[in-house]
């Protein structure tokens, strides 16, 4: 055998093994551009987080002392509620083409694709979220630095959502109960998140300092990275066995 | 010696019937016992009088909730590593007791909250955390009956178990960590800030609280056998089948 030929099939052998990196990527750019193609769902989730936000000040009144001093809470709740409507759409399409099957069957590890599906997940849901929450902030008039303090809380507490509600979502595909069976497995483990997420917005919001917060919501997210993509990928793999 | 004889679900059904018997009688005693302890001997609170006394429920259940949730989880483990059929009916058999657990452990504690706190329930780490254990319960529960194939609900709800692992020491070191209404823990590896028959009393009844728990188990992994291996043949030539 020449050389050429030699490389060319350890190239070939390379791409057949698969890698982390590889998964990720391809994972992620498939399901961005999924969700380029039908914009509907991410667009069906900010606006639900919109109105359900606006539903509270029609409910408990509009005093501006009342807004400011449950605003932190309210947007923290809706933008969970929004981030756990949008979890069904993370796998359950790919589970009943048998896309899923597919994945599991690729060379590439199933932490890579489970991980690079969450990613894109997360661009799709949280991030916006993330983005929209100031605007809504200032519907509660939040003072400036409170608006800050809440995106950035979001920013690093709205992945965790994605990672944790993966996993539930994955362990749930094909069970009996679809939506309530979810709820009742994704939302006692958003607690600690909602808890430390609403908590740094308060305490800047109060004139404390929201540092222990975010620095307990990201060691939540270090963990949850470490850890949850493994668990989504068993998950799944237990899905399609 | 066979270690593994009894981890046949057919060989453990019939251990698990001649053993769950002693734990019940076991626990009664023990039970009484530590009433008696608890109820009778021990002598009235400086600070709180006679209401301190559910401590004798509240302590024990409130231990067995997490503690069952653990060794839950380890059945779990053992499942999705080792792929063991009767871990997985263990869990699903421990489950039950642990919610109730739980839930006793709660209501026992708003009890205790209504004369001392004034209010049955506040939102405060400890009793927040306890609460999502319930829930958490529920979930491990919910998930491992949605499936048409138990083997299925098992492995599934098994990873959500151990996820779910990670509450317990948000509930245990709850108390350290924030400042909460709920008093600290009152007894360590260090000493106890209790009276040695107030003390006798609790451990008595967490002794009680954990040979019912191991008796309901064993009692409840039965009915699951049965239900699970229906179809074999064992099963058709038990004595109480005919």
């Amino acid at each position: 055998m020449s050389g050429e030929a030699v490389s060319a099939t350890t190239a070939r052998r390379e791409q057949a093994r698969g890698s982390f990196a590889g998964g990720f990527s391809w994972a992620m750019a498939r399901d961005l551009r999924l969700a380029w193609r039908h914009p509907d769902e991410a667009v069906l989730t900010v606006a639900f987080f919109a109105l359900v936000a606006s539903l509270f000040p029609l409910g408990i009144g509009a005093e501006p002392q009342l807004l400011v001093r449950i605003g932190p809470g309210v947007i923290w709740v809706a933008a969970l509620l929004a981030a756990f409507l949008a979890l069904p759409g993370l796998f359950a399409a790919d589970y009943v083409d048998g896309s899923l099957e597919q994945m599991t069957l690729s060379p590439h590890p199933a932490l890579g694709w489970a991980a690079g599906k969450i990613a894109a997940h997360w661009i799709v849901s949280g991030l916006p979220l993330t983005l929209l929450s100031p605007l809504i902030g200032l519907q509660y008039g939040l003072a400036p630095d409170t608006l800050a303090i809440q995106a950035l809380s979001l920013l690093v507490g709205t992945p965790v959502l994605s990672l944790l509600g993966g996993a539930c979502a994955a362990l749930a595909l094909g069970a009996r109960g679809g939506g309530m069976l979810l709820a009742l497995l994704a939302l006692p483990l958003f607690v600690p998140v909602l808890i430390f997420g609403a908590g740094a917005a308060e305490a800047q919001a109060t004139g404390l300092s929201p540092a222990p917060h975010l620095s307990l919501l990201t060691a939540g997210l270090i963990a949850a990275l470490v850890g949850l993509p493994w668990a989504v990928g068993a998950a799944v793999k237990i899905a399609v066995d | 010696m066979n270690w593994f004889y009894f981890a046949s679900p057919a060989t453990f059904y019939g251990l698990a019937g001649r053993m769950a018997p002693w734990f019940f009688v076991t626990a009664a005693i023990l039970a009484a016992w530590g009433l008696y302890l608890g109820l009778g001997v021990a002598p009235t609170d400086a600070q709180q009088g006679e209401v301190y006394r559910v401590i004798f429920i509240h302590v024990p259940t409130a231990w067995m909730s997490m503690f069952l949730y653990f060794v839950m989880a380890c059945y779990c483990g053992l499942t999705l590593v080792f792929n063991t059929r009767l871990s997985a009916m263990m869990a699903r058999a421990i489950a039950p007791t642990g919610a109730l657990m739980t839930f006793v452990a709660l209501w026992t504690g708003s009890f205790w909250g209504r004369p001392t706190w004034g209010t049955y329930w506040v939102w405060d780490a400890r009793l927040t955390s306890e609460l999502v254990l319930l829930f958490l319960y529920f979930g491990y529960m919910a998930l491992a009956n949605a499936f048409e194939d138990p083997r299925r609900g098992d492995r599934a709800s098994a990873l959500l178990a151990i996820i779910g692992v990670v509450n317990l020491p948000i509930i245990y070191f709850s108390v350290q960590w924030w400042n909460t209404l709920h008093q600290g823990s009152s007894v360590s590896f260090k000493g106890t800030s209790m009276h040695v028959t107030m003390l006798t009393g609790m451990l008595v009844m967490s002794a009680a609280a954990w040979m019912y728990a191991i008796g309901a188990t064993l009692v409840r992994v039965r009915s699951v056998i049965l239900e699970r291996e229906r179809r074999a043949q064992w099963v058709r030539n038990l004595p109480e089948a005919a």
